[in-house]
């Protein structure tokens, strides 16, 4: 990491006090620390989370998996798995834990699946109430899940009844970004057709997905415009490198093509990683400021503290 | 037609079904009996039968069941290269999915080269979509057998139509969800129960979403999937009948099946010629081309290969099975819409 250097002009200058580096500072301290995020991926199986995951950060989070088949299926309920993984770019280091929900609309009978989710929700808040409250605060660990990636099927004609009973069951515990899954699966028209009748299905439930926020006087405007208007992401993932015009990309070989995971015309994937990674910071501070303090209202008036 | 009639009346003297048979189909002149005096004609039998069939057309009923937005209706419409099956997608449709699960039949009858065909598209709204779809097959069951008591009560008559309309379910096209991984529960749980009552075939379901390998791979999964749990779905290995069929069907049941197909009602230039297909920006999926999917295979092999042999199963196994445990059940015999007391009298 190298200083930053100041125009030499500042520090003569009378009334200068040199405050303006404090977000420098800020920067440098929170570089040393090390970031820390928590994302969930929740869908039924198949819809290529695992993948998308590998895909988004580089990396095989899932070496060696297993799949069960259907009988086994039908026995399991929703687990929780978590799985860490630190990420290192250009000195900037992450600690990334990925929140796997195996059994997830699986079961013929999928009334609760979910309430094993929102325990898990709720009790790494509670986790934290208790540690905020405690005497040693010097190293809290944060373990409240940031953002959730809803993953919502390209097969169907828009939500399924299941996607809106969880997300109108979260959206008041967490961040939920939706994605179409398996975005190769359908046209660009299909794709729009789908697009608009989430948002149609989400506006008439009532359901509050994570809201980009405006953009900052640096930050490109239209470009913001232009995610915003993507969502819900359609994307789709790949393990697999593939040459095309010489170069290794990721993508998926058929018969009729290649689809390139990062092209912005095959699908939104560089949009979805783009969103993720330069707004890591308001998704903490949404869980933080909005959805953890709900629910320490919520529960400090319940204990009548 | 006439074959069906005279079967029924043989098999009307038991109460196990018989083993079917296959309709004499006259030979040409071997070697043997090359040495014939003349020419008799006995093998026009077959042009007769053709002409009759022609004449009075047949009735073919097609069931799909999967979850909404599958492609069923897409495909139905493909296979049969008209508008049968109205799609519930409407991206504008005003209907919700259904709460619990509907049946829905519509007939049309298309004509090809002269030979008439009263098709039934069965669909199956609602089937898997809600989040609690514990026995969601029950009701299709039920209009399976209904369809066989129907058939039942029109045949125990005294005085029976010369042609009893069949509305049994000669073919349940499943849907299963191209996921990559497995079978789902539900989808294990349907075959399980349905398998006993009607032919079953296996579709993998816009398989536009997989590459080569993870298509062979999962329909190996797929196939493992339903040996281990004992699911038998059409052509079952039981009827085969002798050994030509075996080896087809053995090649068909471990080989191509479940078919992994696309399905598109618009068409695309390709080369010079208008497929039908799907546009993406990656390329265009040609639904009829054997490389990209299989739809193809699965169309000949309802349509042009085994169309009356779906039928004569229906007919002579599940239909059978069925009667056969009517009979046995109520000491008798189906409830008779009975105008005189003769009626009683001419039942078994």
């Amino acid at each position: 990491y190298t200083q930053p250097v100041f125009s030499c002009q500042f520090s003569d200058s009378a009334g200068y006090v040199g405050f303006a580096n404090l977000p420098n500072q800020v920067h440098r301290k929170s570089v040393k620390k090390g970031f820390e995020f928590t994302l969930m991926v929740v869908g039924e199986s198949g819809l290529g989370k695992s993948t998308l995951i590998n895909s988004l950060f580089l990396t095989d989070l899932y070496p060696e998996r297993y799949i069960p088949g259907a009988a086994e299926k039908i026995e399991r309920t929703v687990q929780i798995e978590a799985s860490t993984v630190e990420i290192e770019e250009r000195g900037v280091k992450l600690r990334l834990t990925v929140v796997d929900t195996p059994g997830y609309g699986d079961a013929i009978n999928s009334q609760d699946c979910f309430k094993t989710i929102i325990q898990y929700m709720d009790n790494q808040f509670e986790r934290y109430l208790h540690d905020e409250s405690g005497l040693n605060r010097r190293h809290i660990i944060d373990n409240r899940v940031h953002c959730c990636f809803y993953f919502i099927s390209p097969f169907g004609h828009g939500l399924k009844p299941l996607d809106v009973e969880f997300m109108k069951a979260l959206h008041g515990k967490v961040n939920i970004v939706p994605v179409i899954a398996k975005a190769d699966t359908l046209t660009l028209k299909e794709r729009e057709r789908l697009k608009r009748r989430i948002l149609d299905e989400i506006s008439e439930h009532g359901i509050r997905i994570y809201q980009l926020p405006d953009a900052d006087s640096d930050e490109d405007e239209e470009f913001k415009e232009q995610t915003r208007a993507s969502i819900p992401f359609a994307v789709i993932g790949s393990n697999q490198l593939i040459e095309v015009k010489g170069k290794k990309i990721r993508g998926r070989l058929y018969p009729w093509g290649v689809v390139e995971v990062e092209n912005p015309e095959h699908n939104d994937f560089l949009k979805l990683r783009t969103m993720l990674v330069t707004h890591m910071q308001d998704l903490q501070e949404v869980t933080q400021d909005l959805h953890y303090e709900n629910f320490r209202s919520e529960r400090l008036k319940r204990t009548g503290k | 037609a006439g074959s069906v009639e005279s079967k029924t009346e043989a098999a009307m003297s038991e109460l196990v079904p018989e083993p079917r048979q296959k309709p004499v189909v006259p030979m040409k002149p071997t070697g043997i009996n090359a040495s014939l005096l003349g020419y008799i004609g006995i093998d026009t039998i077959i042009e007769q039968m053709r002409k009759k069939t022609m004449k009075t057309g047949f009735d073919f009923n097609i069931m799909v069941v999967g979850q909404s937005g599958l492609g069923k209706s897409t495909l139905v419409n493909t296979l049969f290269k008209s508008q049968v099956s109205r799609k519930s997608s409407g991206w504008n449709r005003e209907e919700k999915i259904p709460k619990t699960v509907e049946i829905k039949a519509i007939g049309h009858v298309i004509e090809e080269g002269g030979v008439k065909m009263k098709l039934t598209v069965i669909d199956t709204p609602g089937f898997g979509d809600q989040i609690n779809n514990e026995n969601c097959w029950e009701p299709i069951e039920k209009y399976i057998n209904e369809q066989y008591e129907k058939f039942l009560k029109e045949e125990v008559n005294i005085a029976r139509k010369k042609r009893i309309p069949d509305t049994r379910v000669h073919c349940c096209l499943y849907f299963i969800s191209p996921t990559g991984h497995s079978l789902r529960p539900l989808d294990l749980e349907f075959m399980k129960h349905l398998s006993k009552v009607v032919n079953i075939i296996p579709v993998i379901a816009k398989a536009d979403t997989m590459t080569l390998e993870e298509k062979i791979e999962f329909k190996q999964r797929v196939r493992k999937e339903l040996e281990v749990n004992g699911i038998e779905f059409y052509p079952q290995k039981e009827f085969d009948e002798d050994l030509e069929d075996k080896t087809e069907n053995d090649k068909i049941r471990q080989e191509s099946m479940p078919f992994a197909v696309v399905g598109s009602d618009k068409e695309y230039q390709v080369n010079g010629k208008r497929v039908l297909g799907r546009k993406t920006p990656w390329g265009i999926i040609e639904v009829e081309n054997l490389t990209h999917c299989e739809f193809a295979l699965l169309r000949d092999f309802v349509i042009r290969t085994h169309l009356q042999d779906l039928k004569e199963v229906t007919h002579n196994i599940h239909y059978e099975t069925y009667r056969a445990k009517r009979l046995n059940d109520n000491g008798g015999l189906p409830p008779m819409t009975v105008e005189t007391e003769e009626n009683h009298e001419s039942n078994l």
